[in-house]
């Protein structure tokens, strides 16, 4: 095993130890070594090249596809440098005052929350897209809203220079996305951090990390390696996770943190989400223009939020419903399809968890309770006024029966979409909004770590993702994870002189 | 892989025997495949195999499995295996799968669904006749704004 020293290892580039880096670069001013390590590839700009199968395998953990233990939901999440940061759509929310005042806990302040995240929305340069910039599939969704009696919002975008490819899943073409791998990975690396990619962290030891660097495999994107292939011992006196609610719960699990915190791996949750589709009879614009610039909040009143969005031909045909000749006839009306993503609020239950399987690969359980099947379906009918609202011939539902209910029928919907069409397994359900695992609490007999990312027990060990969340956000989580993230690299800061030695200079956020 | 596995995985795309139970799936699932030449099958079952090739391995061997419970179930409703059926019973067949009380049989449909609409829709030539049209210079190639017209 190859040895390295360094004062503190980060893993993970995405939202949180993308802004970790950032933070802790201050450390090497003082003389500190500061290592990220990323378990993906880092790309050159002209190999985004918006293919969906190219792209989904270099960008995402298992090309996209990462199943929960029964099988019914995909979740998705970014393995590569800037981590989900790359495939996110951009958009820029601070966390609601209710959900922070509803985790209850100690030491953490709405208003904390609020002032960092406002920071980094305008360092990612965060705005409204102008008015002619808006395709028809989201003005569509504005207008249907009107019509419906719904009141849509228009999302802030972290973009600059957004020339509307549509292909902000599968990382932004022209590079006009502000995640991470273009504000402040770079930014970090100027100021002294090293980055490794296709660096794979195994475990955690006490002060150190275990970590196999891979060779890029051939034809797979990406630059080689900053470091040599092989099996590294990292030692550090200060380790922070930022692997994401997935890749730090395993992680720290297959290290055998478990014995120390028993809540680590549980309270998983992740806005289950899925498609709806509506045809109108003359094209409108999709496939061009942002994907999702508007949203319609009805977390609190009904338990969902419904987003503009937009996909590529294998995910939209994946998320119809069904199959054959009808399948294929909403498939050649492409260009003429309005989308609309719905999303559940979810709630930590006992049994949605992270474990570790005998390899050590993660498994995450995740059942739907009744009141996130129910959320889902009032989601799906609200979406089908909307649809029908703004002028669509038919509407593709998946909780409905029959699935495909047409203009004549706009009245009953109701009736037709309901709780008892809602069959697990057969209705493509996905989730890209990972959180907990790791949540923050009071003690070990609550939570896994304090408010500002430290492990209860284990003073050098940190958390800097959506790991941290005691229970769902209810909007679009990445400014919430970059500000924890803040905190967390300000306690380390705070905290470097005692764990490190020597003296630290602390910068306050 | 113990010998087993290998025999089971044989059966998936890109796994050595004959595409024989993927083609019929997928022409159940998108009737135009039936049009498609054996150079488009190669490309859609090399894109299916690729991406198999990196899914863990009970993942795999979960699916080819399903292809077989496909053929006994045939055998056992209607005489034949799936990949002889006419497309009229293949499809119903899948399709009473599809809303099966046990979620294995759910799951397993909606598997080798994924797989044969990966294979298919993940073609440029398919992605174009669908009319799908989104290119990474956005607005600028299709010399038009956002406004409804």
């Amino acid at each position: 095993m190859i040895e390295r020293e360094y004062d503190v290892v980060i893993i993970g580039s995405g939202a949180g130890g993308g802004t970790t880096a950032q933070e802790l670069s201050k450390l090497v001013a003082d003389g500190r070594r500061v290592l990220l390590l990323e378990q993906g590839g880092r790309l050159a700009d002209d190999e985004f090249t918006g293919r969906e199968l190219d792209m989904s395998d270099a960008l995402y953990e298992d090309a996209g596809g990462f199943l929960t233990a029964d099988g019914t939901t995909t979740l998705a999440f970014g393995r590569v440098y800037g981590g989900s940061t790359v495939v996110y759509t951009g958009t820029s929310l601070v966390a609601p005052r209710r959900v922070i005042e509803r985790w209850n806990v100690p030491g953490l302040e709405h208003s904390d929350i609020e002032r960092r995240s406002r920071r980094y929305m305008a360092e990612n340069n965060v705005h409204h897209l102008p008015d002619d910039e808006i395709n028809d599939n989201n003005r569509l969704f504005v207008v249907g809203c009107e019509r419906a009696g719904y009141h849509a919002e228009q999302f802030p975008l972290n973009v600059r220079g957004c020339r509307g490819s549509s292909l902000c899943n599968l990382g932004c073409p022209n590079a006009a996305k502000m995640g991470t791998n273009r504000v402040q990975l770079p930014v970090a690396e100027r100021r002294g951090v090293e980055i490794v990619t296709r660096a794979e962290a195994l475990r955690v030891e006490d002060r150190a990390v275990i970590a196999r660097v891979r060779a890029r495999a051939e034809g797979e994107k990406g630059a080689p390696s900053e470091w040599a292939p092989g099996t590294y011992r990292i030692r550090a006196g200060i380790v922070v996770c930022a692997g994401g609610a997935v890749g730090t719960s395993a992680l720290l699990l297959r290290s055998g943190l478990g014995r120390a915190v028993p809540r680590l791996g549980e309270r998983f949750t992740c806005h289950p989400a899925h498609i709806l589709v509506a045809e109108h009879t003359h094209p409108i614009t999709n496939d061009v223009g942002h994907p999702k610039s508007f949203y319609l909040d009805r977390a609190e009143a009904e338990g969902f939020v419904l987003e503009t969005c937009m996909y590529f031909p294998f995910v939209t045909a994946k998320n119809l419903t069904g199959f054959g000749a009808q399948h294929s006839t909403f498939m050649r009306a492409f260009p003429r399809l309005q989308m609309i993503l719905v999303l559940a609020c979810d709630k930590a239950v006992s049994g949605n968890r992270v474990t570790v399987d005998k390899s050590g690969r993660p498994v995450v359980h995740y059942r739907f309770t009744d009141a996130v099947i129910t959320s889902l379906v009032r989601a799906t009918r609200a979406s089908a006024r909307i649809f029908f609202a703004a002028g669509a011939e038919r509407v593709h539902a998946p909780s409905a029966d029959p699935q495909l209910i047409e203009r004549a029928q706009a009245d009953a919907l109701d009736s037709l979409i309901d709780d008892r069409h809602f069959q697990s397994g057969r209705i493509s359900i996905s989730a890209a909004h990972l959180m907990g695992g790791c949540g923050m609490g009071r003690s070990a007999r609550d939570s896994v770590t304090d408010s500002w990312g430290r492990v209860h027990g284990v003073p050098w060990l940190r958390v800097a993702d959506s790991s941290l969340f005691p229970d769902a956000l209810e909007i679009n989580p990445y400014v919430t994870v970059m500000a924890l993230a803040d905190r967390t690299a300000q306690a380390v800061q705070q905290d470097a002189g005692e764990l490190l030695g020597g003296s630290v200079t602390v910068t306050t956020a | 892989m113990s010998h087993d596995d290998a025999a089971v995985e044989h059966s998936l795309p890109g796994g050595g025997r004959d595409n024989a139970r993927f083609r019929a799936v997928a022409r159940v699932c998108i009737p135009e495949a039936s049009a498609l030449d054996e150079g488009q099958w190669r490309d859609a079952e090399g894109i299916v195999a690729r991406a198999l090739a990196g899914r863990p391995a009970s993942v795999r061997r979960q699916i080819a499995l399903f292809m077989r419970v496909l053929d006994g179930l045939a055998l056992v409703r209607h005489g034949r295996v799936f990949t002889a059926l006419p497309a009229d019973r293949a499809t119903r067949l899948l399709e009473s799968l599809s809303r099966s009380r046990l979620l294995l049989m759910r799951r397993g449909v909606w598997g080798v669904r994924t797989l044969a609409f990966m294979g298919y829709y993940a073609r440029a030539d398919a992605a174009r006749a669908i009319g799908y049209r989104a290119a990474a210079a956005g607005w600028s190639a299709r010399g038009e704004s956002g406004v409804i017209t």
